[in-house]
């Protein structure tokens, strides 16, 4: 499949992410389209390691490059779910403080 | 088209569709569920790639602890009803637009770019998205790192009771 493909289906992704963070309101789903942020990058770079890996493929047949991609997807991941459990104890705490998840009621410190 | 082209072509399309539901549905718990079809869809395509330790880490870690996690947290604070007030017409105009714009500027750049040009993704061989040589190359090469990530994710742990605690 051309690596294109890939990058355009991610690039879209990515963009249906921005305009959720950009447009809805509530915290929760603020956070909901990050996650999808970091899906399409992780899947952009599992693209990119098969390319590299087929590219590496034709020269030396028993070549494990593109590897480090795969990798740094499992590392992403990792610190994905670390700031989840951070993040949704922030959002329950100033539920708790502000009784609403509504990310306008948080602009308090302009004034 | 090949049996690969059409399952690509319907991952996408199932992927796009459900990221769009998780924007326009109104209530939260929808939201979770659109978000956890995206999940599925992502890792169907891991499995096209033949990645397939990513394509189940990526169904048990996201679709399995982290949307549940969600879900919790939505139905432990009752926000499953629409809550949302609908007067930011222009806000919502305007954060469309400068994403679209967004996404306009890198698929032409991306038309553009030589180096993308005849180069393809390996669908179905290539055997480095198996658990045997990633945790080959995990546990040797990238042990550091592995090491370090268990120190942050205790820190996490110790971050999140902190901050949930009350006072």
């Amino acid at each position: 499949m051309p690596i294109q493909y890939y990058i355009y289906l991610s690039l879209a992704l990515f963009s249906i992410g921005i305009i959720g963070v950009l447009t809805r309101r509530n915290a929760i789903i603020v956070f909901m389209c990050i996650e999808l942020m970091l899906n399409a990058v992780n899947l952009l770079l599992v693209a990119f390691s098969k390319m590299h890996h087929g590219i590496a493929l034709a020269t030396d047949p028993a070549t494990t490059a593109g590897i480090d991609g795969q990798l740094f997807v499992f590392f992403i991941m990792v610190v994905a779910a670390a700031e989840v459990s951070v993040g949704l104890a922030i959002i329950v705490m100033m539920y708790r403080n502000v009784h609403s998840v509504d990310i306008n009621f948080l602009n308090r410190l302009k004034n | 088209m090949s049996i690969t082209e059409i399952l690509f072509f319907f991952l996408s399309a199932l992927a796009i569709f459900s990221a769009i539901m998780v924007l326009v549905s109104r209530n939260p718990v929808h939201s979770v569920l659109w978000l956890i079809a995206v999940f599925f869809a992502i890792s169907g395509h891991y499995i096209l790639l033949n990645a397939q330790f990513l394509a189940i880490v990526n169904l048990i870690v996201y679709a399995g602890a982290i949307m549940v996690l969600f879900l919790f947290v939505i139905m432990l604070m009752n926000l499953n009803k629409e809550s949302e007030r609908n007067k930011h017409v222009w806000m919502k105009l305007a954060g469309a637009v400068s994403g679209g714009c967004f996404l306009m500027v890198l698929v032409s750049l991306v038309r553009q770019a030589k180096d993308f040009q005849e180069k393809t993704a390996l669908m179905g061989t290539g055997d480095i998205g198996l658990i045997k040589n990633l945790g080959k190359a995990l546990f040797s090469d990238f042990v550091v790192p592995f090491e370090i990530s268990s120190v942050l994710f205790l820190s996490a742990m110790v971050g999140a009771v902190v901050i949930g605690k009350k006072e």
